[in-house]
């Protein structure tokens, strides 16, 4: 081929491409009309369809939230023409600077377009969206928006159920464009762990509108619109019986409560004391509300049971006893004499000396000193880490230390110090059982929160495993597909270690420090704690499960600053765990109306300091 | 023999008169895409067309300048000019500013520039310069083979780095050029096929392709005289064709990003995205659509005054062009537009120098290629590609390199008579 034919072949090339190009004008712009009729005088106006929000009920299928109509009055600003302000306002019930102000505040936003729509305003009265409809043709540019808010059937469970707002810009970000200015999105709790499913797939709607604002018709019958998905519904593992009795005990108190069916891992009831109406955060007042929770000094918003850590107390000498035999150091018939205390521990007047099974039951604090100096001193280990390594890994077997992976946000990880804490505190090999015997009865650096108070006691009802601890049941009617939800985490103690110390657990309620929470009919195991700590008086602390064979129930209750595990937490517990076992609570009432009665926050003027 | 400075009567003035009208129309339809009739102050775009303006002063500067120089600079500094922008995209790599996606973008006092838009003649006066040199002989020799296609991947490779597929794919265009130089026809047949193909595997399921493929052989060797190298030839051709079709999908779901997916499944119509690449192209349609055979009129698109297309001053400037003149319009430009390459391509054929041919041809070719990417798109018959419509579109750093590209060439082709009389006198 020569040259000259070579650039013919390219001018051929360049021809034969405009030639396609002026045909497929010529189709488009004269043979083909309807482009002209989407064009004339019709312009294109994008609707969002928001999908109804996924409904949460209870275990046993009771309806906890639900979904109610609000109306947002939106704006494209570009086709905003020939406004009668004056009107508008009047309609709107606001002052002409209130009207700039808003426009300005508008076009500030981040992703501001005057061709998309934007909230006007949020929330408005039914009676304003009445006389707004009626006025809609003159107010060109002005459209109502129809979405939901969440109400709330029962006033319980706040912490757990979390609430929804608007997105913030960085949800905005973060989701590549999917949120609006102004979409809600959960933003604590189950609402924010399960947006996903919640949420919904928002829907398209595309219509042509003329310069009147009147709808003309689908575009294209509807051949771009896309229908919106609606949320999934969620069953949660609480039971609402319980968590409203549990709430109602808790009234006046500062603590939390923590109930785990053990077997499934299904949390039954989480209570944080003080806590508030979940329907004070919705609507128009959501944020003023928001903030006076925030600046409240008993701090209400504060989700005490998954992140506050305590110290365990005395609750922490069943986890000795397990960790004892484990390392060969104790066995059942291992026995310790008491002369009311253990070097500078001291302890109350009981019987001695005392084998393991009486030394839970009494909860001998010299007993369970020289458990924690026979571990760490353990000759086994050449040096002092090593020994208390495995301590640590016992420990942090049980779920302790770290966090556990409920699907709620803000969970803690408690205080569970590796050998590297006391080695830099002390100097490496310069600190032994003594430096740290405190910790062999649930003090000093040890911290527990309830939610992983109840996954020890959950572990230990199952003899060994536990199973990471969950507020949602079922999506959908299918099981939570989380497999971490549905997988044994076994501790590092042998099963055949449990039972002793379970026979002592339920002397503790049969002929123990726990008397006062026995229930008739019912085995119970269980062991009280008082934690002394810096704040003022002692926590009253108490874990049990129920029943002793095949537990349906493990529950820990902590009381801040209320003295004695036998006096708060122990009745407490015993009459939740009677409600969930038996479906009544009312069997002793005396009990029941002294524990609803008790008011506990004039006791001590530091609660208002007590949680960091 | 003294180097004189050409005579004004010798720049292609065709050319030239050309380039203004299209700057001139550019001007006036980037006003037309961000006019506003109430409330002017809400778009701050509405500058637009006043630093375009700042812009086309800046290149008929430049380009006067360019004309000014002695021709042998550009030969001369051809290397030095295609290091310095090969310097200048790495410079963007380490240093660039992120502008939609793409980190093209290097932040100059205020100005923000492109060097992408630059290699574009840097790479063209290398290529130019190399494939002019003693005893290089395009068509025979392997190793010059080889090194043309360097100098043309280099820069591709690192502005693909940059994630501006666009510009990348701009410098194949330069496939055209060395077959103006040399390269065989059938490759271009070949590459050609081997697109038809690929946009088959993405419709259809790869088997009956490769069916399809085995018939049409099969055919083929019943119709000639078989010998047995046709045969295995044939053979291997379908195989390779069978191999190529059923890996496209693979590159297709694994190699290219999702927007590029995307945007391939809109045109393919397999896909509709009303709100990202389907949604600008759709607006573009409509835009065009209603334009017809007269226009609406100047400032008059009701498509434009609601700004339902989006990028319309720079990429979907078309859309202007086809909704305010119509289907006339846009006959008009496209003609000029074929008249500018056809003058364009005389011009590189009549120069006696190599080096000016293949940099003429070169110009061609950018030119012919951002053409067919940036009308096809609006018009829905080609992927949703961020380049510019040369000359019309708004864009300091196009229009600039645009300008420098054009201007060497009327420069190189404004020496031809000197390089007449200098070999008779």
């Amino acid at each position: 081929m020569n040259n000259y034919a070579k650039q013919r072949t390219l001018l051929l090339i360049f021809i034969g491409v405009a030639l396609v190009y002026v045909s497929r004008l010529f189709y488009i712009q004269i043979v083909d009309t309807s482009y002209v009729f989407y064009a004339q005088n019709n312009v294109l106006q994008e609707q969002t369809i928001y999908p109804a929000r996924g409904l949460i009920y209870d275990r046993n299928g009771e309806l906890l939230v639900y979904n109610d109509a609000i109306y947002d009055l939106s704006v494209i600003p570009e086709q905003v023409k020939n406004l009668d302000t004056l009107s508008f306002c009047k309609v709107l019930n606001i002052d002409k600077e209130e009207f700039i102000n808003t426009w300005a505040r508008l076009k500030r936003q981040k992703g501001y377009s005057p061709w998309k729509p934007i909230v006007f305003q949020r929330q408005i009265t039914i009676p304003t969206y009445a006389a707004f409809q009626e006025k809609l043709f003159d107010f060109q540019g002005f459209f109502v928006e129809v979405r939901t808010d969440r109400k709330y059937k029962h006033n319980n469970a706040a912490h757990v159920m979390g609430y929804i707002g608007e997105v913030t810009d960085r949800d905005i970000e973060k989701s590549n464009g999917y949120y609006r200015m102004g979409d809600f999105i959960g933003i604590s709790g189950v609402e924010r762990t399960y947006e996903k499913e919640l949420g919904g797939i928002k829907g398209t709607r595309y219509v042509l509108v003329d310069s009147k604002n009147r709808t003309q018709g689908r575009y294209k019958n509807g051949e771009f619109d896309t229908a919106a998905i609606a949320g999934k519904n969620i069953n949660l593992s609480i039971d609402q019986n319980l968590q409203a009795l549990g709430e109602a005990l808790l009234m006046n108190k500062t603590g939390s409560v923590v109930a785990i069916e053990p077997k499934t891992g299904e949390v039954l009831a989480l209570i944080s004391s003080p806590t508030y109406d979940p329907n004070l955060l919705v609507g128009r007042e959501r944020g003023n509300k928001y903030m006076e929770l925030l600046k409240d000094p008993s701090k209400p918003l504060f989700n005490r049971p998954i992140s506050a850590p305590y110290p365990p107390g005395s609750i922490f000498k069943v986890i000795m006893s397990l960790m004892g035999q484990q390392e060969q150091v104790l066995n059942q018939n291992t026995t310790y004499g008491c002369h009311r205390g253990y070097l500078f521990v001291g302890c109350h007047a009981h019987g001695s000396p005392l084998a393991l099974r009486g030394a839970i039951a009494v909860s001998c604090n010299a007993y369970f000193c020289q458990v924690y100096r026979s571990l760490i001193n353990n000759p086994k280990y050449k040096y002092v880490e090593d020994a208390y390594n495995q301590f640590y890994k016992h420990a942090y077997s049980f779920g302790m230390g770290h966090a556990l992976g409920i699907d709620l946000y803000g969970e803690g990880p408690g205080v569970l110090k590796k050998a590297e804490y006391f080695d830099k505190l002390y100097g490496r090999h310069h600190w032994q059982a003594l430096t740290t015997i405190s910790m062999g009865i649930g003090q000093g650096e040890l911290g527990i929160t309830p939610l992983q108070m109840a996954n020890a006691t959950a572990a230990v009802a199952n003899r060994g495993y536990y199973i990471t601890p969950h507020i949602v049941k079922r999506i959908n009617n299918h099981a939570n597909p989380n497999p971490e939800y549905n997988t044994k985490h076994w501790t590092t103690i042998d099963t055949s270690y449990f039972p002793i110390v379970i026979e002592g657990m339920q002397d503790v309620i049969e002929h123990g420090t726990a008397y006062i929470a026995k229930i008739p009919g019912i085995e119970i195991c269980g062991k009280t704690g008082t934690a002394q700590n810096p704040h003022g008086k002692d926590h009253s602390i108490f874990f049990a499960f129920a029943p002793k064979n095949n537990p349906k129930i493990a529950i820990a209750v902590v009381i801040e600053n209320s003295g004695f595990g036998a006096t708060w937490a122990a009745p407490i517990a015993s009459l939740m765990m009677e409600q969930y076992l038996t479906g009544k609570h009312d069997t002793r009432k005396d009990l029941l109306e002294r524990m609803l009665k008790g008011n506990l926050t004039h006791r001590n003027d530091s609660t208002t300091t007590k949680t960091k | 023999m003294t180097v004189q400075q050409p005579k004004p009567s010798r720049i292609d003035w065709i050319t030239l008169l050309l380039y203004y009208i299209f700057v001139i129309g550019g001007l006036l339809c980037i006003y037309a895409s961000v006019y506003k009739e109430t409330n002017p102050n809400i778009w701050d775009g509405s500058m637009n067309y006043g630093k375009q303006l700042v812009w086309i002063g800046i290149s008929s500067f430049i380009g006067l300048m360019i004309l000014l120089i002695d021709e042998k600079f550009f030969y001369a500094f051809a290397y030095p000019i295609y290091g310095i922008t090969i310097l200048l995209l790495i410079l963007v790599l380490v240093a660039g500013t992120t502008v939609k996606g793409s980190s093209s973008w290097i932040e100059l006092g205020g100005f923000r520039i492109q060097p992408a838009e630059f290699a574009k003649f840097g790479t063209a006066l290398a290529l130019a310069r190399f494939l002019s040199g003693y005893n290089v002989n395009f068509e025979k020799d392997r190793k010059i083979q080889l090194l043309s296609g360097g100098i043309i991947i280099l820069p591709m490779l690192i502005i693909l780095l940059q994630n501006e597929t666009g510009s990348t794919l701009v410098f194949t265009s330069f496939i055209l050029v060395l077959y103006r130089e040399g390269l065989p026809g059938w490759i271009l047949f070949v590459g050609f096929m081997l697109a038809v193909l690929a946009v088959m595997a993405l419709l259809m399921p790869p088997i009956y392709i490769i069916i399809g493929l085995a018939v049409l052989a099969v055919i083929f060797l019943l119709l000639v005289r078989r010998t047995a190298q046709l045969i295995w030839l044939t053979f291997g051709v379908v195989i390779l064709a069978g191999a190529m079709v059923s890996s496209i999908d693979y590159v297709f779901e694994n190699v290219m990003q999702a927007h590029q997916r995307t945007r391939i499944n809109v045109l393919l119509g397999k896909e509709v995205d009303i709100k990202g690449a389907g949604y600008n192209v759709q607006q573009s349609k409509i835009a065009i659509g209603s334009g017809g055979v007269w226009g609406k009129g100047f400032l008059q698109g009701t498509q434009n005054k609601f700004r339902f297309v989006p990028e319309q001053s720079t990429d979907f400037i078309f859309c202007t062009i086809g909704e305010e003149y119509g289907f006339a319009g846009s006959l008009v430009f496209i003609v000029l537009y074929m008249i500018l390459l056809y003058r364009l391509l005389m011009m590189a054929e009549r120069q006696r120098q190599k080096f000016n041919r293949i940099y003429g041809y070169s110009v061609v070719c950018i030119l012919f290629f951002h053409f067919v990417i940036n009308v096809g798109m609006t018009l829905g018959l080609m992927p949703v590609i961020g380049i510019p419509l040369p000359f019309i579109s708004y864009g300091g750093s196009a229009l600039l390199s645009f300008t420098v590209l054009l201007f060497i060439f009327i420069r190189l082709d404004a020496n031809r008579v000197n390089e007449l009389r200098g070999a008779y006198d």
